[in-house]
């Protein structure tokens, strides 16, 4: 334990550490309060295994239906095709993306996404960034939107989105999403090369935890579980599990007759939408094992991902019948 | 005379769309002005990556007078009548019409209607937001708190403000009155995003330029480029290097930035092993950046130097090293990338990786990549001879054509297909030619590509494309209209240039049939769609090099013209013959031959194809015609027997002094019946010998 006196020596040496040019969950730190004080809510990741910070459902489902919304949170993105076991210095199966959502987009997000670079450290006046054309889709979600890939001195940093549709509901409003992919921002911030390298927490010397120390055990591992022994037959027999949960759930989230009983008349409130959604991304992601261990044909592939999407939609569908989704007389006048 | 400027500014707008915005931009709103009258003296349109313009020069200031009489009913006529006629000419009574008569109808009424000339700017801000709603942007977007409401104006990314702005130079221009979704047009823009980013106010064309410019963004997108390129080639020249030009890229380039920055990164020269091809697509596809060329090598050969070109849209604060070092940060990653790929490539030989081909779909109807293979070598082989070709060398170069699409380097750059393939074969010590071919067959590309001469990387590139026309044709996926997602169009005309450039000769039915056996099919369905679709593509190719449309259609006509290099030739021949006197004189013959016959047959509902009875042949011209036919018709046979177009065209030449001698003397239609018949008879024979070579009832008459 610190005497009073070493506990503020050591406040301000953290303070120092938590530089954003200086340690990656400085980098976390500062973007979350760069967007707290934009009135975004700072959530947490989604406990669940997701192949992009999108299907968070603050993302996915709140981009849909009336209400405003703001949040921004870390999300480990689960990739397994991507893993090299801990051998590319750039490539990981398992990275963070920092996900802000901004419903509706504020007239001014390319500035406010241009001020967040300057509080990570980037100099505006020093290094060329770009908003160079990237449309996103994600066949998987039924999403799609218009906007750029982010460069600064010619690397994409961010994705900048404008939500059209999601779950194939059109958005309404739209949202503004920007990705940003931390170790790559991290990297360039840090002057590092080999993403393994990062310093983590700021420290040098025996205190110093790089980001190899947290992960490079871990990319080794996984890439042999997704590439080598990933067990397929359970990975089919999850989705089929998953698919079929989440449309039970979806049933018996429904008013009517065959599902929950409904004590309010005519309320067409969903009320499991949520729950039924956690089912679409355990397929999603259970899809990605199997593309990984390389079990899935062309053409399978194509219909696996209408499966995903077919649930996604029918879970936006579900959302839009729920209070937090909009539903017609709970929307806000303003 | 008054200006308009117009300008639209919105967040970036994709490289690949300003060019055609600005142009569309410049048609919708002089073809607005002129449908309703107003002309101008010239209209320019520019675009950068966040604003579109329009200068329109010269427009009138008000519209033209209008005056219209209009003819009411007559005097006396029925209350309703009158009612109609004030009110569709707008009268308050009949006092204000004019009444006039006529001596036929009587007295009537006439409204005379004056419409003064509307103020121009009146007319803008009626067409401009109407315009600006129904922009035809190729992907299009909503945004903001107003796309919570349907019918929310769409762009291609959110539009910020508009500029309109009309008047004489001499004088302050006005604002044109109008908003679009609560952008109010008015005199305010910005200038670059981070050098000049406060508002500037603009008046006119003749000072919105200079005001941009001193706000760091040029305007014209030719101006753009024309600085990037000199700038790239004066650096490049500073060197000692040498600009790789890639007007793509410039055009692209120009579209990211609004002041562009031209700057040079280098790489380790360790990353010079990779092929020049590889570098060149890294640092273009990913990066965006201009490759340059070095002194030639030891071996003579063109070699690119360590260095590269970039366009940043900043006047940094330190000259642009920081820009320039995290530039080449990112090229040495993608570099380290394309080495790690052409390393590990190389350790697995090519048809080591055949199998992973087994499981990639070619198209859903057609099998996998690997069953194409195997029909392609056996194609390839097969066709080897006839393009003197080595067999086993063309079997082995289509077994080996599609293997790179496994390698990680095509993974990653498709655009490389083909080409890597070229380099890992050389690698593993195949034959030259094989190495070649497995580039080449993918060739030619398109009208302008280059055609293989090398005889085995013809035979794969037949064999590749029949292939893919008779699989698409065996399932019933042929192009319509402008949908050729297969580009089949392409594939048979590049079967047609491989033909004609070897000098093959390939009867295409039997082709066909082999080809669609491979698929485990039979071509009787389909050969004969797929045999029209090659006449087609033929006469196109032809009709681009300057051949006659008709004469194609004139051998065409004939039975059995599946012989592409035959068909070419004959062709050839025939317009050759039909540019001499003789020729033409025939064909006049011909003709007059055929109405004759056609009016004779249809009268008597009959055909006159029996042989001419010799024994009826009274005057000497019939015999001489007779006896002309006989011999010219059947040397002009067996030359064409002989694929000796020329001598056929000789033979029949020699019939144009008979024929003429013929319709000279001789009454076709004689009183004595059997005389007739036999002289129709004779006419036929003409016909008949005629299309020995052509059927002339298909050619044209003078010229194209």
């Amino acid at each position: 334990m610190h005497s009073p006196s070493g506990y503020r020596e050591q406040m301000t040496a953290t303070d120092a550490d938590l530089q954003p040019t200086r340690s990656f969950q400085g980098l976390i730190l500062t973007l979350q309060r760069f967007w707290a004080a934009q009135g975004c809510v700072i959530l947490q990741p989604y406990d669940m295994e997701v192949g992009a910070g999108t299907f968070h459902p603050a993302t996915t489902l709140r981009a849909l239906g009336p209400k405003p919304w703001k949040a921004a949170y870390v999300q480990p993105s689960r990739r397994p095709k991507d893993g090299r076991y801990g051998e590319n210095p750039n490539r990981l199966q398992h990275y963070y993306q920092f996900q802000v959502i901004l419903k509706p987009n504020p007239p001014n997000l390319q500035e406010l996404y241009l001020d967040s670079l300057k509080a990570i450290g980037v100099d505006l006046g020093l290094h060329d960034i770009r908003f160079v054309e990237d449309d996103w889709e994600s066949p998987t979600l039924g999403a799609w939107g218009l906007g750029w890939e982010c460069w600064c001195d010619g690397m994409e940093v961010s994705q900048f989105t404008y939500f059209q549709q999601v779950a194939g509901f059109e958005c309404a409003p739209v949202a503004g999403e920007l990705t940003y992919g931390l170790e790559r921002l991290a990297m360039y911030v840090q002057g590092v090369e080999n993403v393994y390298d990062l310093n983590f927490n700021g420290r040098e010397g025996d205190e110093k935890v790089t980001y190899g120390d947290v992960f490079l055990q871990a990319e080794q591992e996984y890439s042999r579980h997704n590439f080598e022994a990933a067990d397929t037959e359970m990975l089919f027999r999850q989705f089929r599990d998953a698919e079929a949960a989440c449309r039970a759930y979806l049933q018996a989230g429904e008013p009517g007759p065959g599902g929950e009983a409904d004590r309010r008349g005519n309320d067409t409130r969903h009320r499991m939408a949520q729950p039924a959604y956690d089912q679409c991304i355990k397929a999603s992601h259970v899809f990605n094992l199997l593309d990984a261990r390389g079990v899935i044909s062309v053409t399978e592939r194509q219909s696996y991902i209408l499966r995903v999407r077919e649930l996604a939609k029918a879970c936006g569908e579900a959302w839009r019948r729920t209070e937090a989704g909009g539903l017609a007389g709970d929307a806000p006048t303003a | 005379m008054p200006d308009l400027l117009l300008e639209l500014f919105s967040e970036e707008i994709p490289a690949r769309m300003q060019r055609r915005a600005a142009e569309d931009l410049r048609k919708l709103v002089t073809d607005a002005l002129v449908e309703r009258g107003f002309l101008y003296e010239g209209a320019k349109a520019f675009a950068t990556p966040r604003r579109l313009a329009l200068h329109v020069a010269g427009l009138p200031p008000r519209g033209q007078d209008v005056r219209e009489e209009r003819k009411g009913p007559r005097v006396g006529a029925p209350e309703g009548a009158v009612q109609g006629f004030l009110k569709s000419a707008g009268l308050a009574s009949l006092d204000e019409a004019r009444i006039v008569s006529d001596p036929k109808k009587g007295e009537f009424y006439v409204a005379v209607i004056e419409r003064p000339g509307r103020e121009t700017i009146e007319v803008l801000a009626e067409i401009l937001p109407a315009i600006v709603r129904s922009f035809p942007w190729p992907k299009s977007m909503r945004w903001g708190a107003a796309s919570r409401e349907p019918g929310s104006l769409r762009w291609v990314r959110p539009l910020h403000s508009i500029v309109a702005s009309f008047g004489p130079e001499t004088e302050t221009p006005e604002v044109v009155p109008f908003s679009v979704d609560g952008i109010e047009a008015g005199l305010m823009t910005r200038g670059h995003r981070f050098l000049a980013p406060k508002a500037i106010e603009v008046r006119r064309f003749a000072d919105y330029l200079p005001a941009l410019e001193r706000a760091f963004v040029v305007l014209d997108s030719e101006r753009r480029k024309d600085i990037i390129l000199h700038d790239a080639r004066d650096l490049a020249f500073a060197r000692g290097l040498d600009l790789v030009e890639d007007e793509g890229l410039l055009e692209e380039v120009a579209g990211l930035v609004e002041w562009p920055v031209t700057l040079m990164g280098a790489f380790d020269e360790r990353f010079l092993a990779i092929p020049p091809e590889v570098i060149r697509a890294t640092i273009r596809a990913n990066q965006k950046c201009f490759v340059l060329r070095g002194a030639p090598g030891p071996d003579g050969r063109e070699r690119l130097a360590n260095a590269f070109i970039l366009v940043s849209n900043l006047v940094a604060s330190d000259g642009g090293a920081a820009i320039v070092a995290g530039n080449e940060r990112v090229v040495r990653a993608r570099l380290s990338d394309a080495a790690f790929f052409w390393e590990t490539d190389r350790k697995v030989r090519l048809e080591d990786r055949l199998s992973k081909l087994e499981s990639i779909v070619f198209h859903e109807k057609l099998g996998t990549q690997a069953a194409r293979v195997e029909r392609i070598a056996g194609l390839a082989r097969a066709l080897a001879p006839v393009v003197g070709a080595d067999p086993d060398l063309a079997e082995r170069a289509a077994r080996l054509a599609k293997a790179d699409l496994v390698t990680e380097m095509v993974g990653e750059f498709p655009e490389l297909q083909g080409l890597m393939g070229r380099y890992y074969a050389a690698e593993q010590g195949e034959d030259p030619a094989v190495a070649a071919a497995i580039e080449e067959h993918y060739k030619p590309l398109g009208p302008g590509d280059r055609v293989p001469s090398e005889p085995v990387s013809v035979a794969v590139a037949l064999a590749d494309k029949l292939d893919t026309l008779v699989g698409f044709w065996a399932i019933g996926e042929t192009p319509t209209g402008s949908k050729d997602p297969y580009a089949l169009r392409r594939a048979a005309l590049g079967v047609i240039r491989l033909i004609l450039a070897s000098e093959a000769r390939l009867p295409l039915r039997a082709q066909i049939a082999a080809a669609a056996a491979g698929h485990g099919q039979k071509s009787d369905a389909f050969a004969g769609d797929l045999l029209a679709f090659f006449a087609d593509r033929l006469k196109v190719y032809l009709r681009d090099q300057g051949a006659r449309h008709d004469l194609i259609d004139a051998v065409f006509a004939l039975p059995g013209q599946d012989d592409l290099l035959m068909v070419v030739r004959r062709v050839e021949a025939l317009g050759r013959f039909l540019d001499t006197e003789d020729g033409k004189n025939l064909l006049a013959g011909y003709r007059r031959a055929a109405n004759i016959l056609r009016i004779e047959e249809k009268k008597d509902g009959r055909a006159y194809d029996a042989a001419p009875d010799p024994a009826l042949l009274s005057l000497p011209e019939e015999s001489a015609l007779a006896e002309a036919l006989r011999s010219n018709g059947a040397e002009a046979g067996k030359a064409v027997a002989a694929e000796d177009f020329e001598g056929a065209m000789r033979a029949l030449s020699a019939l144009r002094a008979p024929v003429d001698a013929f319709f000279d003397k001789v009454t076709v239609n004689a009183d004595e019946a059997g005389l007739r018949a036999n002289r129709l008879a004779l006419l036929n024979a003409l016909r008949a010998a005629t299309r020995e070579v052509a059927d002339f009832s298909r050619i044209g008459g003078e010229g194209r």
